[in-house]
Order: structure tokens, then sequence, then C-alpha cells
């Protein structure tokens, strides 16, 4: 479901929680009665999924901090798959 | 030995007292009473110290604990530290305001229980009169901006039903369901000759789950497990003794599985007496079935040993007599004849002769 929609904002799905856990050094995505360890550019994606940006705004800060361009597709790719496990929604 | 890893699970099990009577409660027979359950600041201890080992998802669950009045001092803190909170609950003890309140407080998240999807079936299982009112507070859960969450208990007096209980989710809205079959411990065991489905109920409800869960993709997830007894090999109980999940009964005692009061020579330890980073890494009861030494054959020698760990130690113990025999659902076992022959009575005699047990509600006192 290649349909992402650049000017839409993006949040994390109802009921979802990312946070940075200490004991496990790891960022980790938290829901009912379960979690998931993310790996480092997952964390960079899903800390930005804040019902504040859009997937626009996404790609240019996340192109800003990695100092480089054409992340389009990567991050495109990664937000199919964050929404098809239902991680995140469009606000 | 490998290194003991960090607990990810803490279940608080604030308290016994429940205004419900399932007769497949899985809290022991023996019920810890009212008076001797920990009070606010014990719990407080308890979150803190499970927290600082590494836990971040925690349950709330009893018995009811929304009979706690103190609940809502505990999932604020609980909030505070960090942790992702589940209520596990009946639904029974709450309003909208509460559910509200809870929200404001920082709770993640609510899973209702329902015990059938109408009200008499329902009601004659709690023993009381809680339908409607679960309905109620299964929407105010989700108008409240959580996401619904239910959970339907199944065994052999609903599982005809589990078409219409998915019906009933979907009409709820319901973004999760959970069809979870009895677990015989406890309560349940003890009426097990009422309550195990027949190997044709399991089927047709597997059948009738995928079918629904095709029909509900991507709107509601739904999750059901074939229930132990019908799978020939056990489950990795609590995803493996020691690794994962820690329990805190009522009294304080410290559980590496919430069923695990009742097996021998353990030397549980109460959260009063001991911190819970000691009991995880240096306890006995905690160390007893970490790694591979306590095994037994046909375990010891198993292929898939690091995949169920043996199973579940109490059904073993229960069943067989030795918690260090392997689960006896699982086909490899010598005492697996057990188990097909409580499939085999349940399936001849489906209208058991004994009384089926409903819990008991409130406990002041301990049972004779």
């Amino acid at each position: 479901m290649s349909q992402v929609d650049f000017k839409a904002v993006l949040s994390l799905a109802r009921g979802y929680r990312f946070q940075w856990e200490e004991s496990q050094n790891n960022h980790v995505l938290l829901y009912p009665e379960g979690m998931v360890q993310l790996s480092d550019t997952a964390a960079a994606v899903l800390s930005l999924c804040n019902g504040q940006r859009t997937v626009e705004a996404i790609v240019a800060e996340l192109e800003e901090d990695y100092e480089t361009d054409g992340l389009s597709e990567d991050v495109i790719s990664f937000l199919e798959e964050a929404q098809e496990q239902g991680w995140i929604q469009y606000a | 030995m490998p290194k003991i890893p960090s607990p990810l699970w803490l279940l608080a099990e604030v308290t016994h007292s429940c205004p419900l009577q399932c007769p497949y409660c899985s809290n022991p027979l023996q019920l810890v009473p009212k008076k001797d359950e920990l009070d606010t600041e014990g719990w407080l201890k308890v979150l803190h110290q499970a927290r600082k080992l590494g836990a971040a998802q925690l349950g709330f669950s009893g018995g009811e604990p929304l009979v706690r009045k103190d609940l809502e001092v505990l999932i604020a803190e609980a909030r505070k530290l960090g942790y992702y909170s589940n209520l596990i609950t009946s639904g029974v003890g709450m309003d909208a305001a509460r559910v509200e309140n809870f929200r404001e407080l920082g709770l993640d998240h609510i899973q209702v229980s329902f015990q059938a999807d109408d009200a008499t079936l329902n009601d004659y299982l709690a023993g009381t009169n809680a339908f409607q009112h679960k309905l109620d507070m299964a929407r105010a859960v989700k108008a409240s901006g959580y996401p619904m969450v239910l959970c339907f208990v199944i065994h052999r007096q609903n599982t005809d039903r589990v078409a219409q209980m998915l019906d009933l989710a979907a009409e709820l809205q319901a973004d999760y369901v959970e069809l979870a079959t009895t677990q015989f411990e406890g309560w349940a065991l003890a009426n097990r000759d009422h309550l195990l489905p027949t190997l044709e109920q399991v089927r047709e409800a597997e059948r009738v789950a995928h079918q629904y869960q095709e029909k509900y993709k991507g709107k509601m997830k739904i999750f059901y497990v074939v229930p132990d007894y019908y799978e020939n090999r056990p489950k990795a109980c609590v995803a493996g003794w020691g690794r994962v999940f820690i329990a805190v009964a009522p009294d304080g005692l410290v559980l590496p599985c919430h069923s695990a009061r009742s097996l021998p020579d353990l030397e549980l330890h109460n959260v009063r007496d001991r911190d819970l980073d000691w009991i995880w890494y240096e306890s006995k009861a905690f160390n007893y079935f970490r790694g591979e030494d306590w095994m037994k054959e046909p375990c010891r020698s198993c292929d898939e040993r690091e995949k169920d760990f043996g199973g579940c130690h109490c059904q073993a113990f229960k069943l067989t007599g030795d918690a260090k025999n392997a689960d006896p659902t699982c086909a490899k076992s010598p005492h697996h004849h057990l188990i097909e022959q409580a499939i085999d009575t349940s399936r001849l005699n489906p209208n058991s002769s004994k009384p089926l047990l409903f819990r008991k509600r409130q406990i002041n006192a301990n049972l004779s």
C-alpha cells in the first residue's frame, strides 16, 4: 500500500508509547501488554511521529540530522511497514 | 550459566477480592484475605524496585484491582516511573468518571473481560449481574481515547458462541479481542470437568476465529490461542521461568509465575522481607528452573527445550506430582495419558455430576 501522503500528519497509534529504556539501552515502543525494541533508525523516525509533523517534514528533518538527502524512499518504506504493524496512524 | 536477564513485566496482583465469582478463576483456592494485603506504601515500594530492575510493562490485576481504593495512587506513581501500565479488569467497580480519571493519571490501557456475549450466560458465569455494566464500560474506555481491548475467557460452556462474541466485539468497535481459553489452574482445575472444551469445539472455535481474523483484518485484531491440552506441545510458561516475568501476590509474596505459590521447595520470599533485586537474581525460587540443570528426560535431551523450557511447571506438579517432570500436555511426556484421560472424560461426560464450584467473593478470613 504505497499511498503515503506527504502532506499528512503522523502520530503513534492509540495506546502506543515511544520511550528510551535505560536498562535495555534501547528505544522501545510500548503497547497493550507488549513491547518492541527499536533499531536506531526506526527510533529516529518514530520519535518524529508525534502528531505535529507531516511525512514531508519528517523526511526533511531526518535528512538534516543525518546530513544527507535522498532518505525519502527508506522513510516511506519504513512508514508503510509501521502502519502495517499498527504502530502509527495519520492524524 | 548465562547472564540472568532483567525482568520486563511486573504483574501486580493487588487483591484477591472480586465482585465476580467466575468458576475458571486462576487465583489459588486459598485466596489471600484482605487483612494480609500489602498497603499502599508496600505497593509503591514494589513499583519502585521492579522499575529499577528493568520492568517496563506493568499489569494491575487481581482479583479485581478496582476494589483497591488506592489504585489511583499506584497508577499515578507508575506513570511517573515510566511504566506502561495495563489494567486487567472486569469493569465492575468503575464508571465513566473513574475511567477518565485513570486516563488523566496516566494509565495506558484498560482490558475489559467478558464471560460471554449475552447477559444470561455472562451473568450466570460471573455469579452477578454485570453484563450491561461491562458493555457501558467498554464504550467508556474507548470514548476516553483508549484502544478498546476485550478479553473473552472461553471454555466448554461458552466456546460455541465465539462467532457471537466476535460480532459483539465488532459492534462495540473493539481494537483488540483476545479469546483466551481457560488455563487449568486454581479454580479452573477444580472445575475442569465442566470447563474443558472438546476437540471438536476447539477446532470449530479456531475455524471461526480465523474467519473473523480475515474479515476484520486491519480493523480489529483477534487473538485466539489453542488450549495447551490440544497442542501436543507445552506453552513456554511466562516466557521462561525467571527470564521476563515477575508477579507479586496481594500479600507481597514474589512469584516467578502467578500460580507458583502451590509449588513445593521453592522457598518463596516476601517483598516485606527482601528486596526485588535480591529475589530476582539470588533467591532459590527464581533460580529453580533457570537454565537446564534441573531438567529430567524427556526434556533434557529434547531439541525443543529452548523453545518451551519444559512447559508449565505448576501443571507438571499438579498433574504428575513432580514440578520437574515435563508438562504433561507435551505428547513426549510419559504422563501425557493424564491429559488424554481428561479430554476423554470431557467428551464422554459433557454434563459432570459434580456441582460447578464458584469462587468466593470477598475474603476476610482464611478459608477452612
